[in-house]
């Protein structure tokens, strides 16, 4: 072979080599790029069309940019009301959920006692049901019952949800604890109470955190079961679904950006307050 | 401070004994624990020291026995009713408080507040030598410092007694030694009754003015590090603390023991303490003299030579099987004895104990 061929040869290798090496580094972050925008687009539909100002009742066709569904969030009747019921739904069942929650994960991770392994499995039974099943059942149970439907049905049906939720959640943290921690501060004169309060709690404080979000995020958005026991009263839910047969007023975007954007912001200040508590523990040093 | 002004001792342990489902961990164990003495508890693991360092720091219940802290029995009151800190072998620091509120702990219970809480923190972490680290967070601390802080946290609430559950394991040898030095000095200082687990037997000599040596859930011998080395009670402690010569033989007079396959040694009739029969003799390797010159003599062969630094160790192969002798390198060149040689081995009969099994450590 002569000298002029393999170097050409050579230069010829080594061009395919680069372009292997190319879509070698490039190929994740396409693909990377592409499943972020399948997840993305969605919820920037629902974020662009909060600001568009439809023709007619159906929010489905780009007609223009407006503030007035931002200005006027309220101004579809029984929106408001709605709202309002979701949240106060979600903020005292998660309370509940997560407080209840505590202390059953206390109770399976600490103690032995009769009854252990079938309370592990009903805890995960609500995981796994499908929630059609759970609604239909609770229903069944509150017209055997003959419990009058409305608020308490909902939030006794929330509360049910959110507890295996919960008790997973703080379990988890539970079963990596040093019970000498708890000794050491019995040992140092703590009764049982000030030990929970000065020791256990701050240490599990993280994943009580990470339950009462949770559960709040999962009851705020709960349509089925709801559905099944709400009664006369109307959670944001039940307001979008019953809407949309009628026509979607683009408050219901307006409401979701909103409920998107505080989630995205408390996952951002999280972030933010994890970086500067590592910076603080470096500077320390 | 809660001396014993009554003369009773800081701990007394009554025939205490702790079964966990089948496993007997402590077996009608007693104890008395003056007040400022550095007492070790040492043994084998498993043997069950930390089950009762735990009886006494109140994290377990005894199945049987009584537990008393001065004059009061404590065997039910729970941990924090107890005039007793504990260092934890894990050293259990506080991860999300800083070094400052881990020592201020035990204070804050007790409504100390302001200068006084302050001054007294200060003043413990400056006697473990963490002066100015108050600020910083366990996890940013060394093991030896961390082991440090677990010391200050107990000793600024001045307890009757210290419980330590071999705090050094975790460290390094030089760490180690230091630290053993360090701990024995505070003890000296600071006036509280030490109780010391440890499985090394050189940190309890170093450290402890009293060893109680366990096995099996019972005390196997009491004594200062001195007469369990000199005069050990049993097979299992002669092996457990340092190395000795067991030569199996029979009682042949008040002061004269037949070795089974060897001539007749000379003891003192205290060290047969009325034994008869089958014994076991033990010599210390240190106090076996190569050649003649004392009154117990074997014949035998040296068939090993080890130089380790200050001694030179040699296996002599007798009619009484394998024994070590140290001898020590005063001065270098002087040797003579070399493997292969033949020579006599003795020593005297004030250093020679007198066990009864040959039964050793497991
Ligand atoms: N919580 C427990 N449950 C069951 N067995 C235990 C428990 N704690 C200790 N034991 C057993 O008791 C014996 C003594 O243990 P321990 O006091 O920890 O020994 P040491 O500290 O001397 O190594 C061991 O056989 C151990 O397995
Ligand atoms: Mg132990």
């Amino acid at each position: 072979m002569s000298t002029a061929a393999a170097a050409e040869q050579r230069l010829h290798s080594n061009a395919l080599s680069s372009a292997w090496e190319f879509v070698k580094h490039h190929v994740l972050t396409v693909y990377a790029l592409l499943a972020f925008i399948y997840l993305m687009l969605p919820i920037g539909i629902v974020i662009a069309f909060s600001f568009n100002d439809p023709k007619g009742r159906f929010n489905y066709v780009w007609s223009g940019f407006t503030l007035d569904n931002w200005k006027n969030w309220d101004g579809v009747p029984g929106l408001r009301s709605a709202m309002v019921l979701s949240l106060e739904i979600a903020l005292i069942a998660s309370l509940i959920a997560t407080a209840l929650g505590t202390l059953i994960a206390l109770a399976l991770v600490r103690y032995g006692f009769r009854g252990r392994g079938v309370t592990n499995f009903l805890i995960f039974l609500p995981l796994s049901t499908p929630e059609i099943v759970l609604g239909a059942s609770l229903l069944t149970l509150f017209l055997n019952l003959t419990i009058v439907f409305g608020f308490w049905t909902i939030l006794i049906a929330h509360v049910m949800f959110c507890i295996s939720f919960a008790v997973v959640t703080v379990k988890a943290r539970l079963i990596g604890f040093d019970r000498h921690l708890e000794e050491a501060a019995m040992d140092l004169g703590a009764n049982e109470w000030a030990t929970f309060r000065r020791v256990t709690l701050p240490l599990i404080a993280p994943a009580l955190l990470a339950a009462l979000l949770l559960c709040f995020a999962i009851s705020i958005d709960d349509f089925v079961v709801t559905y099944f026991n709400a009664g006369p009263r109307t959670t944001f839910p039940l307001f979008v679904w019953g809407a949309a047969r009628v026509g979607a007023p683009p408050q219901v975007n307006v409401i979701g950006t909103v409920i998107f954007s505080v989630a995205v912001i408390g996952m951002v200040a999280n972030v933010l307050v994890q970086m500067r508590r590592e910076r603080f523990a470096a500077a320390a040093d | 401070m809660t001396v014993g002004e009554n003369g009773n001792p800081d701990v007394r342990l009554v025939d205490v004994t702790k079964r966990f489902d089948d496993v007997v961990a402590v077996d009608r164990l007693s104890l008395e624990i003056e007040h400022g003495s550095f007492y070790a508890l040492l043994g084998p693991s498993g043997c069950g020291k930390t089950t009762t360092l735990r009886m006494i720091g109140g994290f377990e219940q005894p199945t049987e026995g009584e537990i008393y802290l001065g004059d009061a029995e404590v065997s039910s009151l729970p941990a924090y009713k107890r005039d007793v800190n504990t260092v934890f072998q894990s050293y259990a620091l506080f991860p999300h408080l800083s070094i400052f509120e881990n020592v201020a702990f035990g204070l804050r219970r007790r409504s100390i507040r302001g200068q006084t809480l302050t001054g007294q923190v200060n003043e413990i972490l400056r006697l473990v030598g963490l002066e100015g680290m108050g600020k910083r967070k366990p996890s940013q601390l060394s093991g030896g410092q961390q082991q440090r802080v677990a010391l200050a946290r107990a000793l600024v609430n001045k307890p009757r007694v210290l419980l330590l559950d071999e705090p050094l394991g975790a460290l390094d040898l030089k760490l180690r030694k230091q630290m053993q030095l360090e701990l024995k000095g505070i003890q000296h200082d600071i006036d509280i009754t030490f109780v010391h687990v440890t499985h090394d037997q050189e940190e309890a000599m170093t450290m402890a003015d009293k060893i109680a040596v366990m096995n099996h859930g019972r005390i196997e011998q009491l004594g200062t590090p001195t007469e369990l080395y000199e005069t050990p009670a049993t097979a299992f402690v002669a092996g457990f603390l340092g190395v000795s010569n067991l030569i199996p033989g029979t009682v042949s007079s008040s002061d004269t023991v037949q070795l089974r396959r060897g001539p007749e040694v000379r003891v003192r009739p205290e060290a047969l303490q009325g034994r008869t029969g089958e014994v076991a003799v033990g010599i210390r390797p240190e106090k076996i003299a190569l050649g003649e010159g004392q009154s117990n003599t074997l014949d035998g062969t040296i068939v090993e030579e080890a130089y380790v630094g200050v001694a030179t160790q040699y296996i002599v192969e007798t009619a009484c099987g394998r024994l070590t002798v140290y001898r020590q390198n005063a001065s270098p060149g002087l040797n003579g004895a070399s493997p292969g040689q033949r020579l006599t081995l003795s020593w005297s009969p004030d250093s020679t104990f007198v066990v009864d099994s040959l039964e050793g450590p497991e």
